[in-house]
């Protein structure tokens, strides 16, 4: 009787699971011709740097998504316990749950788009660093050969060779200077008056329609209003700064009698946010972790969520009875009691991690394929695109003998449970 | 009423006081789950407005700018998906795949969890345990001696080639989800209906698949989505015109930028029915991922 109920179930997992398993492990320790070649297979994959690369990824992967997964369902968990939307949060963030790797790949490549112009987390990172370190007002000006100026490296402040005393004025003409960075209330330039204990400064487009002569301050060039201009002593310390007007000057006084130099400021020069390229060789496993961890935290927020939900009211009212506040309830009686959830999210999270394809596939770019390779994809590459059947069958087995604690783990809850 | 009224005057104004002070108290706590559910929601926003635009906008600014610029969305990307031939058969492949990859699953792995919740055989402990011990198999582990085998029989880069292969790979998950539930049906039920002279076919179509409903429901949505929402199996099995949207979409990814305008809509088109599922279900897919979250 029995046979007929269980026949179906135990053909398909004898031909297709069982059967397989035991035929990977057996290619394994065999050439793609079928001869026995014992552990050079093994060896191929700690040799081979791709796999090793793999290996370490997986490393990676395995010390960090886990913790991470977890950490933020718990987080979610405990504070949506506190509003009356905590349904809707949590739909919100278990949603990416219902759709696949391939899609969650395809979104994420949009945000991490390289350029702040393109991409979302770009663009929002830009916004931040741009806050705090913008772009200069002329981040592209240059100086022109054969005039006394000179700059270290482009981007370096612009500093005058010649020194001055009080109660002259230093020119500083600028070349590269974008249309655009020209504000629309530039007017002609025009070398400030200089007080009599002081400096004059200024910082003019040195370029007029037909040319103009370098160096010199001519009719029909523009002022360069908003450069950070800074007075040098002899010793090089900057001892006054300030800031162009519409016709490119600024004045300085009570300095002394000098010598000084002038220097428009390395700030002037900054360039803006260029963009991160998350999905580059260095940070493209990093950002693939952050992917599949936008993913996966709700199906952690809901497992912990419901071991929240079946904790014993009457022990957490006991512990605030007794005087514990908000944090030392969580610390010594919510977290103890719900460590075995903690551990069931933890170890799932390790066993997804390890198995882990389709978003390395999918989210990394040709480009950067190898440093964010994983053994799952490494296994799916040299068996199926080399054609190395042994090797990628020793890959296949790394891999299973990865989970296999995890299958004791469950074995022994099973057993514990019945 | 009375109670109201007997309040003490100002009391009321102290409570109102006390719940403002605590909303106030809560402040930041509301603005960082409003922050943390508008990042969740985001980038699937994204795609969504991505998958409105021409391939020439996605290559020349971010997303965000039809908010002040909303001509820029169109239909033509979905009606060039939708009239390409190949891309629509993909997605009548998924379903193709998944419809009959879901039901079987349930169907076989049913059958053989009532066996080992109800019926006395011998070995039944240990073959039960070798499916706990299945569970977390890597399907890396058969790729290719199932992909020589399936050569053999003439079935390699068909549909029901990955069919079959989704049917055992689930099998294991969705025996034991099973069984635990087969289990909890009290004894009474299947001894009456023993003594009654049911069969054991009888007992199962009759009491045991209605009573077991909420986890069939659980598994056969799990199952979908699972299946639904693969590349792998796919990407090994299948070929040409069998292939599913999510192999279809994978081999469009070389020129991400370029195809963007076929590869954002097709993504969200494959993703509207696991939503959809997902929404309308929901309650039984958080229940199938209680029940064992161990795959």
């Amino acid at each position: 009787m029995a046979v007929l109920f269980l026949g179906p179930a135990l053909l398909f997992v004898g031909a297709l699971v069982i059967y397989p398993t035991l035929d990977t492990v057996g290619q394994s320790f065999r050439s793609e011709a079928g001869a026995f070649v014992g552990v050079d297979n093994y060896k191929a994959v700690a040799e081979t740097e791709r796999i090793k690369t793999a290996i370490k990824n997986n490393f990676i992967w395995v010390a960090t998504a886990p913790a991470i997964i977890t950490a933020l369902g718990l987080m979610f968990a405990i504070l949506t316990e506190r509003v009356r939307y905590s349904t809707a949060i949590k739909i919100i963030v278990f949603m990416p749950m219902a759709i696949s790797f391939l899609a969650t790949g395809v979104i994420w490549r949009v945000m991490y788009e390289p350029s702040p112009e393109l991409g979302f987390i770009n663009a929002a990172t830009g916004l931040v660093y741009n806050t705090f370190n913008g772009p200069g007002a002329y981040p592209d000006a240059k100086v022109l050969p054969d005039v006394p100026l000179e700059q270290a490296k482009p981007g370096a402040p612009i500093v005058t060779t010649e020194e001055f005393t009080a109660g002259e004025s230093a020119l500083i003409g600028l070349t590269a200077v974008a249309e655009d960075d020209v504000p629309a209330d530039s007017v002609q330039a025009a070398a400030p008056q200089a007080p009599a204990d002081g400096l004059g400064v200024v910082v003019w487009r040195d370029f007029k329609p037909g040319g103009g002569v370098p160096g010199e301050l001519e009719q029909g060039e523009i002022g360069l209003p908003g450069a950070d201009v800074e007075v040098l002593s002899a010793t090089g310390e900057v001892v006054a700064s300030g800031t162009t007007g519409s016709d490119g000057s600024v004045t300085f006084s009570g300095l002394g009698e000098g010598p000084f130099k002038a220097q428009v400021a390395e700030s002037t020069f900054a360039q803006g946010f260029a963009g991160v390229d998350w999905l580059g060789p260095n940070l493209v496993t990093p950002a693939i972790i952050g992917a599949f961890s936008w993913m996966w935290a709700g199906f952690a927020v809901v497992v912990i969520g419901a071991g929240l939900a079946a904790l014993p009211r009457d022990v957490l009212e006991a512990a605030r009875v007794d005087g514990a506040n908000e944090w030392q309830t969580f610390r010594h009686v919510t977290l103890p009691l719900l460590a075995p959830v903690l551990g069931v999210v933890f170890v799932t999270m390790v066993i997804n991690v390890l198995k882990i394809f389709d978003i390395v596939l999918v989210t990394a770019p040709g480009a950067s394929q190898d440093e964010a390779n994983v053994i799952a994809l490494e296994m799916f590459k040299t068996t199926f695109s080399s054609r190395q059947y042994g090797v990628g069958s020793a890959v296949a087995v790394l891999l299973f003998i990865l989970v296999i604690p995890v299958m004791f783990i469950n074995i022994r809850r099973f057993r514990r449970e019945n | 009423m009375a109670a109201a009224a007997e309040r003490l005057p100002g009391e009321g104004s102290r409570s109102r006081l006390g719940r403002v002070g605590r909303a106030l108290g809560r402040g930041p706590l509301h603005l960082f789950l409003l922050l943390m559910a508008l990042f969740w929601l985001t980038p699937t926003f994204g795609l969504l407005i991505t998958s409105f635009r021409s391939s020439a906008a996605s290559a020349e600014s971010g997303w965000w700018t039809v908010f002040t610029e909303p001509r820029q969305l169109t239909l033509e990307p979905y009606k060039e998906v939708l009239a390409n031939e190949s891309l629509v058969q993909a997605l009548f492949n998924t379903l193709y795949i998944t419809v009959p990859a879901s039901l079987l699953v349930v169907l076989i792995a049913a059958l053989a969890a009532y066996a080992f919740a109800w019926i006395d055989f011998k070995g039944r402990e240990p073959l039960f345990l070798l499916i706990v011990a299945l569970l977390i198999v890597p399907l890396q582990m058969a790729l290719l001696p199932v992909s020589r085998l399936f050569g053999n029989l003439g079935i390699f880069g068909t549909i029901p080639a990955a069919v079959f292969f989704h049917i055992a790979f689930g099998l294991p998950f969705a025996i034991f989800l099973l069984r635990n539930f087969f289990i909890g049906i009290p004894t009474e039920l299947l001894e009456a209906a023993r003594i009654d002279g049911a069969s054991e076919l009888g007992i199962f179509t009759r009491i045991v698949l209605p009573l077991g409903m909420p986890a069939i429901a659980s598994l056969l949505i799990f199952q979908f989505l699972w299946t639904w929402n693969d590349l792998l199996v796919a990407l090994t099995f299948t070929a040409s015109d069998a292939i599913p949207i999510t192999v279809a979409i994978q081999q469009e990814l070389r020129t991400f930028g370029a195809n963007l305008d076929i590869i954002a809509p097709a993504a969200f088109l494959s993703m509207i029915v696991p939503l959809i599922v997902f929404f309308a279900f929901q309650r039984y897919f958080v229940q199938g991922l209680l029940a064992g979250s161990v795959k």
